[in-house]
């Protein structure tokens, strides 16, 4: 006796949320009947194993009439095949959004095309998240890219209008667009101990600072293109390390300031300079596109491994970015203030971030 | 010129891409209503079209309104070649025909495509404009309220019963024309679907003229069946029970308010001659003949409606022309009957219900108060039949002794066709009524019918409980006139409809009968079985249980009329068979009564399949049943009888453990009570037994069995053996769950509000290899056991609830294949509150009782009262012990349950804060709201948690639906309709749907999506008594290609929920809301 057909539906559409878990993971039915056995839920239940999987493959068969709907959030709304209560739709939506950490890694600033589908089994060997998973989070990146790459407005708005997701995802999408687009270098080894969470919350910095947007609501791209004007402009930063006299004067300063207060300041004194010079060189390299995607690695280079060698706490970072950027307001032959302020301001939180080990 | 349709069609929503190029699709719409057809503009490339027409204006008939659909078809405008239809949205507008329902119908209806399923969505306002029309002789019967609900739906009072309805309509089906052969599948689909549209409403229309003429306003339990009879057509039958209805919120109102036409028939006066008809006003007429006093004016051309079922047996004396001889024979039995029927009624009965209608019949289920007197016992009839094919130039009815031959040129097949099929279901049941008052009865309740198909044999059902009924309700008018005979029937409620109703010096069938165990005055039988659901005043003791009954029996493939003979000859051991096993499953659960129970034979190509359902309970009022002996035939052998005495032993502890379960305590009663002298046998008129001419319709009636202690099982060979084995391996439900097949579970009445309808269909595929009984029977009790516990796993979440109204259908649509569709509800319940139920319960009835029969009830409050207590104690203090016992085990479960529901909420505000932002985005003013947010500290490794205040909204309103009466925990305000819809779902791509279990997965939920939608654009919130009457499922997978057709109904409602009400009542008529609605259950 074989069963040619089994299926369950109800008025309410039922979601296992376990299941859920599963098929979003990417397990196969058999995978994941064996998971749940493993789980000890036919102990707790009661039931056969052919039981579980009968229930197993009626949700995986309901999923995967849902993922269609879950490809634009708006419609599983509005759709009236399935009767699904407002906190389960959101739960569909926000569990289906949701990417893995080492997953995301791997993709973060790479570009969303073919090139890139192609190598996600490596990823999925290496990372040992299933293809099957890799692919779908993969589309969701590209799929949430495409839609509001040219939008106007805020990008976390977009994504959240179109997409109808959590504060936390939408900002986290945000971050992964942010990044896509401007191609950020983050898988080099230097990079390697960075979390997606430091790079989301430079991201989230930059695109409130340093793009069209922070300018002129209204423009297309804005949150996605860093603004070209403002970077043309951070060349004449160049001034602050290029006029001795100038950066004798805010190593003077800063100094000062720091006397008695900081625990490396011996080497924060003989150190001013190359900091100095590196942060204000990052700037105005970043003209170039190339520069733009080395950003990361070049401030962890020229920032962030000079300081750990000499055993900076955070403490001593904080004190001193906020020392070296406030002190350039007493310089009295720099004019470019508002444009150190939009600078510096956004490099020091994220180098506050970026300081770990 | 008596009605105006209007239609505007406004927009559509995610249309299909239906133009490669652009991605887009250039729709428009076509409105169609009987033969005038409007279009809208084309809507150029956009898929979600804002057409916002002007009112297209239909001026018809009011019975075209009934027959005809609206049809509305989406269609793809194409400049070169033909323009391609998106789908189509079939809406009935009967709903809008009766002043008390919907009055607009306005909404989003998917867009349906035979083969492609749902594709988007488009946006429709209906209105009538219905003018009065004072012609008598019209053959609309607009303004006849139509429910599926099998009792008094919740917000009316019944003034009036009047008895039986029934009519059925044939054509041919178009699937067989031979235009199929050259159409495309979508053209028959779409055929199909329109034709039974079309021949339900003209149904439903005939139906109706029928009440009018019982001078009803309503039907109630209207069951409307297809039969896809193959090549010999299409048949559309249905049944139900004409009632005057009155408004309970105003009571005063007898006759509503006509602001229809419908309403001036009701307007006679009621002092006229009730029976206008002199062929009926003679008591002892046999043959009552309900002409009606107007000529058809109509004729359609292809389909043909039957005359009343009355008549329909004179012209069948005249066309049997070959075997006149034979058919003489029952025939005149028949009037015999009748006769005899009438003239015992003329001798002192006051039943004028009998006399007056030929089928005392009800298909309700459930009763005003006092209306059921006593309940018979259940009887059933079955007849096979073969239905004529057209090449075959003879018409052969074989059982029954009924024998005709016609011609079968295309004329008068299908004027003959009707007659033909209501002379089979005449005879039918004109053997359950003599069924019936072989025991006594003079009326059937909870009345059923159903057929079997299988190539050309036809099985032919009907089943029924045969009741003594009050005949207060049944008489027009004057209810002051019976109102002291009522008093003087009065029996004690709680047991009254135990008593047996037949004289126990003339029983009709061997049975053991003991004084009522509650009221000690009347005679009871050992076991009841019923077809009606657990009266509400009834005493029971503990919980009931889902009692099924499960065989096959395997059959030679035959032809024609050697297929017939062997399915009849098999029939009545089937029937004996499923009897036994339901009567040893009873034992086995120690319960002495079944009520909603379902006996479904079915017939396949080499096979018949017997499946019964029903809830077990314990009659407080019925005698202990005892337990079950086990008998072995070859005594010598020493093993052997051990081997009996250890399954003595499992039955014995079995037995215990169900008593345990099902928390059966029922009070000891000492011998010498019973022993008592009977105060006074009522006299009661001599009975008659019918005699069954044929010999395929077998009865219970014959298969009781006798003696109460000693139920013995004989184990004579292996089978035997093996039966007792499959007693044993039914596995009661996991804890936190019970389930039963009627509308509530006897023992729990504390329901919560949570519920969730559900369909599921399995069909499993027999290894063809050397199939035997026994093998079969395992399998398909194995089938049934494990659907069982698929739907207790998966519904695990909402335990403690119970499984109501579990309808199981069995079909084989195959050789070797087995379909089991199953449509239930499970509803939650509230465990702490469980202590209170029994007293609650007898109090809730009382309430119930006094309310609605306020002038009539005082007296068997009273004996109510005094019978109660005794079975109430024990009972309380085992809920008292359950509750204790089982409150630890789920608080893993209930704890996880809130940390998600907790999560769901902040998810749910997730979406309102985006619809915010959304918002605030269109008024250009995000980005301070933005950086706002953005100042909350990023790094906290909380945020993720963040909540924010939950409020739920969704901009697609919660239908809900379900196959009880009622929804717990909310108030039934308003009946806006009947919903009745059929549907094709035809694939050519099956693999790529996701093979038969993706296919019927999405169609069944389109099917939902549907039905919701319709309730919704009614202005509804619920679908009530909702029903899944046929699902009848083919493939092919070698072509890749499967069809499904499925029909449903049920009553779209409006519901407030009750928490709700209250705020709302405190303020107006507080007393009448409260009253109005007694079979509600408060939590």
């Amino acid at each position: 006796m074989t069963s040619e057909l089994d299926i369950f539906v109800g008025n309410t559409t039922l979601i296992d949320e376990d299941v859920y878990r599963l098929w979003l993971d990417g397990y196969s039915v058999n995978d994941a009947v064996a998971l749940r056995v493993r789980s000890g839920i036919l102990e707790q239940t009661g039931a056969t194993a052919g039981v579980l999987q009968s229930d197993t493959m009626d949700h995986y068969r309901t999923f995967h009439m849902l993922e269609r709907l879950l490809h634009a959030p708006p419609k599983l709304l509005h759709q009236l095949i399935f009767q699904i209560p407002p906190s389960r739709q959101a739960l569909l939506i926000e569990r289906y959004y949701t990417f893995d950490e080492a997953f995301v890694r791997e993709v973060l600033g790479k570009k969303l095309s073919k090139g890139t589908k192609k190598d996600l089994d490596d990823i999925s060997a290496k990372t040992g998240i299933t293809l099957k998973s890799c692919r779908r989070q993969f589309d969701n990146f590209k799929r949430v890219f495409k839609v509001v790459e040219e939008m106007r407005g805020s990008l976390v708005d977009n994504i959240q209008q179109h997409f109808l997701l959590s504060d936390r995802l939408a900002r986290d999408y945000a971050a992964i667009v942010f990044f896509a687009n401007n191609r950020f270098e983050t898988g080099k080894k230097k990079l390697q101990y960075l979390s997606f969470g430091d790079f989301a919350f430079c991201a989230e910095l930059m695109i409130q600072n340093w793009t069209l947007g922070a300018v002129d609501s209204q423009m297309d791209d804005m949150d996605v293109d860093l603004d070209k004007e403002f970077l043309q402009d951070l060349k004449e930063l160049k001034v602050l390390v290029a006029d001795k006299d100038l950066l004798d004067l805010h190593k003077s300063l800063v100094c000062a300031a720091l006397r008695g207060k900081l625990g490396v300041f011996s080497e924060m004194e003989t150190n001013f300079k190359n900091l100095s010079r590196g942060l204000v060189n990052v700037a105005a390299k970043l003209t170039h596109n190339k520069d733009v995607r080395d950003l990361f690695v070049d401030l962890v280079e020229k920032f962030v491994e000079p300081c750990r060698s000499d055993h900076w706490t955070l403490n001593d970072v904080r004190l001193f970015l906020n020392q070296y950027s406030a002190s350039v307001h007493s310089l009295d032959g720099f004019r470019h203030q508002t444009l150190w302020d939009r600078y510096m301001g956004t490099l020091r939180g994220c180098l506050l971030r970026l300081y770990h080990d | 010129m008596p009605g105006k349709l209007k239609v505007k069609i406004v927009a559509g929503r995610h249309l299909p891409v239906m133009d490669r190029a652009s991605d887009l699709t250039d729709a428009f719409v076509e409105v169609k209503f009987g033969n005038t057809t409007f279009k809208t503009d084309v809507y150029l490339k956009s898929l979600n079209p804002q057409w916002n027409s002007e009112w297209f204006k239909f001026e018809v008939d009011d019975e075209d309104l009934q027959d005809e659909p609206l049809q509305i078809t989406v269609l793809d405008h194409d400049t070169y070649s033909a323009n391609d239809a998106i789908g189509k949205v079939y809406i009935d507008i009967d709903p809008l025909l009766y002043s008390e329902a919907a009055t607009v119908i306005s909404g989003w209806f998917p867009i349906y495509d035979t083969i492609h399923g749902i594709r988007g969505e488009i946006n429709v306002v209906v209105k009538v404009d219905l003018f009065n029309d004072l012609n008598r002789f019209r053959q609309s019967s607009c303004g006849v309220k139509f429910f599926c609900t099998t009792s008094i739906p919740k917000c009316y009072r019944a003034v009036v019963i009047h008895g039986f309805v029934e009519e059925l309509v044939v054509n041919e089906d178009p699937e067989y024309q031979w235009i199929d052969r050259i159409r495309t599948p979508r053209a028959s689909n779409e055929a199909r679907q329109r034709l039974i549209s079309l021949m339900s409403g003209e149904l439903q229309r005939k139906i109706g003229l029928k009440v009018l003429e019982m001078r009803g306003n309503a039907v109630v339990g209207y069951l409307q069946c297809f039969d896809l009879e193959g090549e010999s057509g299409l048949v559309v039958r249905a049944i139900g029970t004409a009632c005057t209805l009155d408004k309970l919120s105003s009571p005063a109102a007898f006759l509503p308010a006509c602001n229809s036409p419908s309403k001036e028939m009701k307007e006679i006066p009621f002092n006229e001659d009730p029976n206008p008809n002199p062929h009926s006003s003679g008591p002892s007429t046999p043959l009552k003949n309900q002409t009606y006093s107007f000529s058809p004016s109509k004729s359609y051309s292809r389909q043909s409606s039957s005359s009343d079922t009355d008549l329909s047996l004179t012209p069948k004396t005249g066309m049997g022309s070959g075997s006149a001889g034979k058919e003489g024979g029952p025939f005149k039995a028949l009037l015999r009957q009748q006769t005899q029927a009438a003239l015992e009624q003329r001798g002192g009965s006051p039943h004028r219900f009998c006399r007056r209608r030929e089928f005392p019949f009800l298909t309700l289920t459930a009763f005003p108060p006092g209306l059921l007197v006593h309940v018979g016992g259940v009887v059933s009839a079955r007849s096979v039949k073969l239905l004529d094919r057209i090449h075959n130039p003879a018409f052969v009815g074989i059982m029954g002794n009924t024998r005709s031959y016609k011609l079968l040129d295309w004329n008068s097949f299908n004027s003959d066709e009707p007659e033909t099929r209501d002379a089979w279901w005449a005879e039918i049941r004109q053997e359950i009524k003599s069924h019936a008052k072989a025991l006594g009865c003079h009326a059937v309740v909870g009345y059923s019918e159903s057929t079997s198909i299988c190539e050309e044999v036809c099985i032919l059902s009907a089943s029924g409980t045969a009741a003594v009924l009050n005949p207060r309700f049944l008489q027009e008018g004057t209810v002051e006139g019976s109102l002291e005979q009522r008093i003087e029937e009065n029996l004690p409620v709680g047991c009254g409809f135990c008593h047996i109703p037949y004289d126990e010096l003339n029983m009709p069938f061997p049975a053991h009968l003991t004084y009522c165990y509650n009221c000690r005055k009347q005679k009871v039988p050992d076991v009841l079985f019923t077809t009606i659901d657990l009266p509400t005043d009834a005493v029971v003791v503990g919980k009931g249980c889902l009692i099924q009954a499960r065989l096959c029996r395997l059959k030679k493939k035959a032809q024609a009329e050697a297929n017939a003979t062997a399915i009849s000859n098999l029939l009545p051991f089937m029937e004996y068979e499923v009897h036994t096993q339901l009567m040893n499953k009873l034992k086995l659960k120690g319960m002495n009564a079944l009520f909603g129970l379902r006996i479904q034979i079915t017939v396949g190509e080499n096979m018949l399949m017997g499946l019964a359902s029903a809830t077990g309970v314990y009659l407080a009022a019925l005698p202990t049943p005892g337990g079950i002996q086990i008998a072995g035939k070859t005594p010598n052998d020493g093993s052997y009888e051990q081997h009996i005495s250890h399954m003595q032993k499992r039955i014995n502890d079995t037995i215990a453990k169900n008593k345990e379960l099902y928390e059966i305590n029922p009070p000891e009663v000492s011998e010498e009570i019973i022993g008592s002298p009977i105060p006074e046998p009522r006299q009661r008129s001599r009975l008659l037994r019918s005699q069954s001419e044929s010999s395929d319709e077998v009865t219970e009636l014959d298969l009781s069995h006798g003696k109460k202690d000693a139920f013995v099982l004989e184990i004579d060979d292996t089978d035997a053996m093996e039966d007792v084995h499959s007693l044993l391996t039914d596995v009661p439900p996991p804890s936190g769950f019970y389930s039963c097949n009627t509308e509530i579970m006897p023992g729990i009445n504390n329901w919560t509000s949570e519920i969730q309808m559900f369909t599921s269909v399995r069909v499993v595929r027999l290894s063809s290899l050397n199939l035997t009984n026994q093998a079969l029977n395992k399998n398909f009790n194995g089938l049934c056991e494990n659907l069982l516990k698929s739907l207790y796993f998966k519904l695990r979440s909402m335990t403690p609830c119970c499984l109501c109204h579990v309808n199981f259908t069995v079909s084989l649509p195959e050789d070797e294949l087995i379909q089991v569709t199953v449509t239930a509800v499970a509803i939650t319940f509230d465990k702490n509150q469980a202590l209170q139920t029994t007293k609650a319960h007898a109090e809730k009835t009382l309430q119930r009782a006094s309310t609605d029969n306020d002038e009539l009830l005082q007296f068997p409050l009273e004996l109510c009262s005094d019978s109660l207590p005794a079975p109430a104690f024990p009972a309380t203090k085992e809920h008292l012990e359950s509750a204790s016992s089982n409150s630890g085990t789920p608080a893993a479960q209930r704890a996880t349950s809130v940390d998600y529901s907790s999560f769901a909420d902040r998810c749910s505000s997730w979406i309102e804060l985006i619809k915010l932002k959304a918002q605030t985005i269109r008024r250009g003013s995000i980005k301070t709201t933005v950086t706002v947010e953005k100042a909350s500290p990023m790094g906290d490794g909380n945020f993720r948690n963040r909540s924010a205040p939950p409020c739920a909204s969704s901009t697609v309103g919660v239908v809900k639906m379900t196959p009880l009466s009622f929804i717990p925990g909310a108030k039934i305000t308003k009946y806006l309709g009947i919903i009745n819809m059929f549907f094709i779902r035809e694939t050519t791509s099956l693999r790529e749907e996701g093979g038969v279990s993706g296919f019927l997965h999405a169609f069944i939920a389109e099917v939902f999506a549907m039905v919701r939608a319709h309730v919704a654009a009614l202005g509804g919130n619920a679908v009530v008594s909702y029903i899944m009457k046929q699902c009848v499922f083919m493939e092919n997978p070698s072509k890749n290609q499967a069809q499904c057709l499925i029909n449903v109904s049920g009553d779209a409602v409006v519901f407030v929920r009750e928490s709700d009400l209250e705020a709302m009542s405190t303020q107006q008529s507080a007393v009448n809301c409260q009253t109005s609605c007694p079979g509600e259950v408060t939590t």
